[in-house]
C-alpha cells in the first residue's frame, strides 16, 4: 500500500519529469510524437476530472440547501443555472445534441445577455477596488510610502494628458520611471521567479519535496 | 609631336573607353534573356540578378520538416542590388527530379540574411554575407476528374507540409519587375536543381548553453542538499514575514472558531507555481489539522481540486486527525476568472472566515479577491509569481511572498535541512546570474559582444 501511496507517485514524479526536461531538448518528430501523446494523456484526465469537478461542485451546494446554511438561495441558483443550461444545451436549438452547438438559441442568449454583463460587471468592479486599495496604500507613513505615494503620482499624471500641460517633462519622467527603476526590479523578481521555478522543480523531481503528497 | 598626342590620347583614353564598352556589350550579351509578358509576347532583353552560390540545406536543429535555401549576396557589378525591391525570387519544390515541381513562395525583398536565424546558424558575422529562406511545405492543386471544373473557376489548392527523410528537389526563378502599370516582369527559371533530404535532429544544438546552464543548476543545488543534511545548523535562511505569520493566522483561525480560506490561483496543476502552492496547502493543512481549525480550499481547475483533496486528507492523516478531514471543503468554485471570483467572493462574505491565504498564480481576480478578503477584516497572506499582481497584494494583504518567496515557502515552512539545501543553491544559481549579467555589461560595453552571446537562445 505505502508503494501506491508514496513510492510509486515519486518514481512518476521522476520519471516523467526528467522526459519533459529531455523531450524539450529533442526537436526529432519522435519526440514531438510522445510529448503529444503525453498532452493528450493531460487532456484525457481533464475531461475525467471536470465531471468530478461538476459532481463536487453540485454536491457542495446541495449540502448548503439541505442544511439550509447561510446564502442557500445562491446555491439553488447555481443548480438552476446548471440545469437551464444543460437544457438549453441538449435542446441545442432543435438540432439536439448529436449536432455542433447553434450559434443562435437559448445557449447563446444566455452567455450573450446573462453570463457576459454579469463578467463585465465584476470587472468593473476592480475600478473601485483600485481607488480604495490605493487609498489605503498611498497615506505617508513612512519615508518608503511616501517616494512609492510621489513616484505613482508623477507615473499617474505622466501617463494621461493632463500631465503633459502641468509639464512638457512629466510623461517622460514617468516613462523613464517606468523603463528603469520598474524595469529593473520587475527582472530582478523575474530572475528569482525562474530559479525558485527550476529549484522547486527539481526537489520534486528528485522527490525531496513530497509536501504535495501530504506528508514531510 | 602632334602625332606623338594622337597617339597617346588614343592609347590611354580611347582604348579603355572602347574595351569598357566591349565588356559590357559582351556581358550584356552573355547575361540577356528574353522577356515574356503575361500575353506571351517578346518584349525587351533586360540583365537579370542571378543568385550566387545557391544551396539547399536540410534545416538544423528541427524535426525534419523544413529545408533551407541559402545564396550568396550578390557582388556582381553589373547587376541589380540584392536589396532591390524590384528583384524577386519564385521557388518551385518536387519530390522528384523531374517533376512535378509545385509553387512553394515568393521571396520579396528585404531579404532574411542566415544572421537573422541565430537559432540555426549562430551569430557569426559571416552569415550577414548569406541570405536564407526557410522551406516549410508547398501549395499543391487538388486532383480533379475530367469536367469538374468549371470554367473560369480557380482550381482548388492543399497546402502540403515538408515530410521527415524525403528528398526534395527545389527550383529557383528570378523575376524582375520592370514595369508596375501594367504589372511586368522579366523572368528567368534557372537550370540548376537544388536537392536536399529532410531529417529530424536528436538535439537542439542552440539550446546546448541552456543545457550547460541546467546542468550547472543541478549539480549546485544537489551538492547544496548533501551538505544541507549532513551540516543541518549550518544553515542561514533570511526571515520571511509573511510565512512567520501563518502560524499566528491559523491559531487566529482557531480561536476565533472560524475557519481559515485557501485559495488557488489561475493556473493547471502542470505550472509550477501551482505545484509550489499545493506544497504549501500540504504544510498549511497539517497545521489547521493539529490546531483543530476548519480549513476551505477553494480550485477553479477540478484537476487541481482533486490533488488538493488527496494533498490535504493526507496532511490530517499525517497529523493524526482523519476524521477532522470534510471533503466537501475542498471544494471547485467555478471554471471561468470572473465566475470564480465572485463565488470566493461570495464564501469571504458570507462566512468570514479569519484567516484568507491566496497561493498561485493570479490575474486581474486578484485585487477583487484579497480586496474584499480586507474587508471583511481577515489578515490574509499573499504569495504569487506574477508581476504584475504583486502591487494588488502588496496593497491589500497583511503579508506577501514576493515571487521566488513563494517557492521557498514550502522549505522554509518545514524547516527540513535538505529543503533548505535547496534554497541554498538556488541563491548560488542566483549569484552566478548577477556575476555573468555585469560581466555581459562590461564586456558588451566595450564592444565585445561574443560573452553576451554565449547566454543567448
Amino acid at each position: 500500500m505505502n508503494f501506491f501511496k508514496k513510492r510509486l507517485p515519486l518514481l512518476l514524479a521522476f520519471f516523467t519529469g526528467w522526459l519533459a526536461v529531455i523531450l524539450d531538448y529533442i526537436p526529432h518528430q519522435n519526440g514531438e510524437a510522445l510529448m503529444t501523446t503525453i498532452t493528450k494523456g493531460l487532456i484525457i484526465i481533464g475531461a475525467v476530472t471536470a465531471f468530478m469537478g461538476i459532481y463536487g461542485l453540485l454536491g457542495h451546494h446541495y449540502l448548503k440547501m439541505k442544511r439550509k446554511n447561510e446564502g442557500w438561495a445562491y446555491s439553488l441558483l447555481v443548480w438552476a443555472g446548471f440545469f437551464i443550461m444543460m437544457l438549453f444545451g441538449i435542446y441545442n436549438n432543435g438540432e439536439w445534441i448529436l449536432k455542433p452547438q447553434a450559434e443562435v438559441g437559448g445557449v447563446s442568449w444566455i452567455y450573450e445577455y446573462i453570463f457576459n454583463p454579469c463578467q463585465a460587471t465584476m470587472f468593473s468592479m476592480l475600478a473601485f477596488f483600485i481607488a480604495s486599495a490605493a487609498y489605503r496604500t498611498f497615506r505617508a507613513k513612512s519615508i518608503e510610502a511616501g517616494i512609492l505615494l510621489v513616484a505613482a503620482i508623477i507615473v499617474m499624471i505622466g501617463q494621461v494628458p493632463v500631465g503633459i500641460l502641468i509639464s512638457e517633462r512629466l510623461p517622460d519622467i514617468s516613462q523613464w520611471l517606468l523603463d528603469y527603476p520598474n524595469l529593473a526590479v520587475k527582472r530582478a523578481i523575474f530572475f528569482g521567479i525562474a530559479l525558485g521555478g527550476v529549484s522547486t522543480s527539481l526537489r520534486i523531481i528528485f522527490g525531496i519535496e513530497r509536501a504535495y503528497l501530504g506528508g514531510e | 609631336m602632334r602625332n606623338l598626342f594622337y597617339l597617346i590620347f588614343n592609347f590611354f583614353l580611347l582604348t579603355p573607353c572602347l574595351l569598357f564598352v566591349f565588356t559590357s556589350v559582351f556581358t550584356s550579351v552573355m547575361t540577356m534573356t528574353i522577356t515574356t509578358t503575361a500575353r506571351g509576347e517578346v518584349d525587351v532583353l533586360v540583365p537579370l540578378t542571378v543568385p550566387e552560390g545557391l544551396q539547399l540545406i536540410d534545416k538544423p536543429n528541427d524535426n525534419g520538416q523544413a529545408l533551407m535555401l541559402l545564396w550568396k549576396k550578390n557582388s556582381s557589378a553589373n547587376s541589380s542590388a540584392p536589396e532591390n525591391d524590384k528583384i524577386s525570387y519564385e521557388i518551385i519544390i518536387a519530390e522528384n527530379q523531374n517533376g512535378p515541381f509545385f509553387p512553394v513562395g515568393k521571396i520579396i525583398a528585404p531579404f532574411k540574411t542566415k544572421y537573422d536565424f541565430p537559432q540555426l546558424f549562430g551569430y557569426a558575422k559571416e552569415n550577414k554575407e548569406y541570405y536564407a529562406f526557410e522551406i516549410k511545405g508547398y501549395t499543391k492543386p487538388n486532383e480533379v476528374k475530367a469536367g469538374e471544373v468549371k470554367e473560369g473557376e480557380k482550381p482548388k489548392t492543399t497546402d502540403v507540409l515538408l515530410s521527415p527523410n524525403v528528398t526534395y528537389y527545389v527550383k529557383v526563378k528570378v523575376l524582375e519587375e520592370i514595369s508596375t502599370t501594367p504589372l511586368k516582369f522579366n523572368e528567368k527559371e534557372l537550370n540548376e536543381v537544388l536537392s536536399a533530404t529532410t531529417k529530424g535532429n536528436w538535439f537542439a544544438t542552440n539550446k546546448t548553453n541552456s543545457v550547460l546552464i541546467l546542468i550547472f543548476l543541478t549539480v549546485v543545488i544537489m551538492l547544496y542538499i548533501y551538505w544541507a543534511q549532513r551540516n543541518p545548523h549550518g544553515l542561514f535562511i533570511r526571515k520571511i514575514a509573511g510565512l512567520d505569520a501563518m502560524d499566528d493566522a491559523i491559531g487566529r483561525a482557531t480561536e476565533m472558531g472560524k475557519m481559515a480560506l485557501f485559495v488557488h490561483g489561475l493556473r493547471s496543476v502542470s505550472d509550477v507555481p501551482t505545484i509550489a502552492a499545493m506544497n504549501i496547502l500540504g504544510r498549511i493543512a497539517r497545521k489547521i489539522a493539529e490546531f483543530d481549525a476548519e480549513l476551505k480550499v477553494s480550485h477553479w481547475d477540478p484537476i487541481v481540486q482533486q490533488v488538493s483533496q488527496e494533498t490535504v486528507k493526507e496532511a490530517y492523516i499525517e497529523a493524526g486527525r482523519p476524521d477532522a478531514y470534510k471533503e466537501e471543503n475542498i471544494f471547485f468554485a467555478a471554471g471561468d476568472q470572473f465566475s470564480y471570483a465572485a463565488a470566493v467572493e461570495g464564501v469571504m462574505v458570507r462566512e468570514k472566515p479569519a484567516a484568507i491565504f491566496h497561493f498561485g498564480y493570479f490575474y486581474a481576480e486578484s485585487l477583487l479577491l484579497s480586496e474584499t478578503g480586507a474587508q471583511t477584516g481577515a489578515i490574509q497572506i499573499a504569495g504569487t509569481d506574477a508581476f504584475t499582481q504583486i502591487p494588488f497584494f502588496i496593497t491589500t494583504c497583511d503579508y506577501t511572498l514576493i515571487g521566488e518567496e513563494l517557492y521557498a515557502a514550502s522549505a522554509y515552512l518545514s524547516r527540513e535541512p535538505k529543503l533548505l539545501g535547496g534554497i541554498k543553491g538556488q541563491d548560488v544559481g542566483k549569484v552566478a546570474i548577477i556575476a555573468v549579467l555585469i560581466l555581459g555589461t562590461i564586456f558588451t560595453t566595450c564592444g565585445w559582444e561574443r560573452f553576451s552571446q554565449l547566454f543567448w537562445p
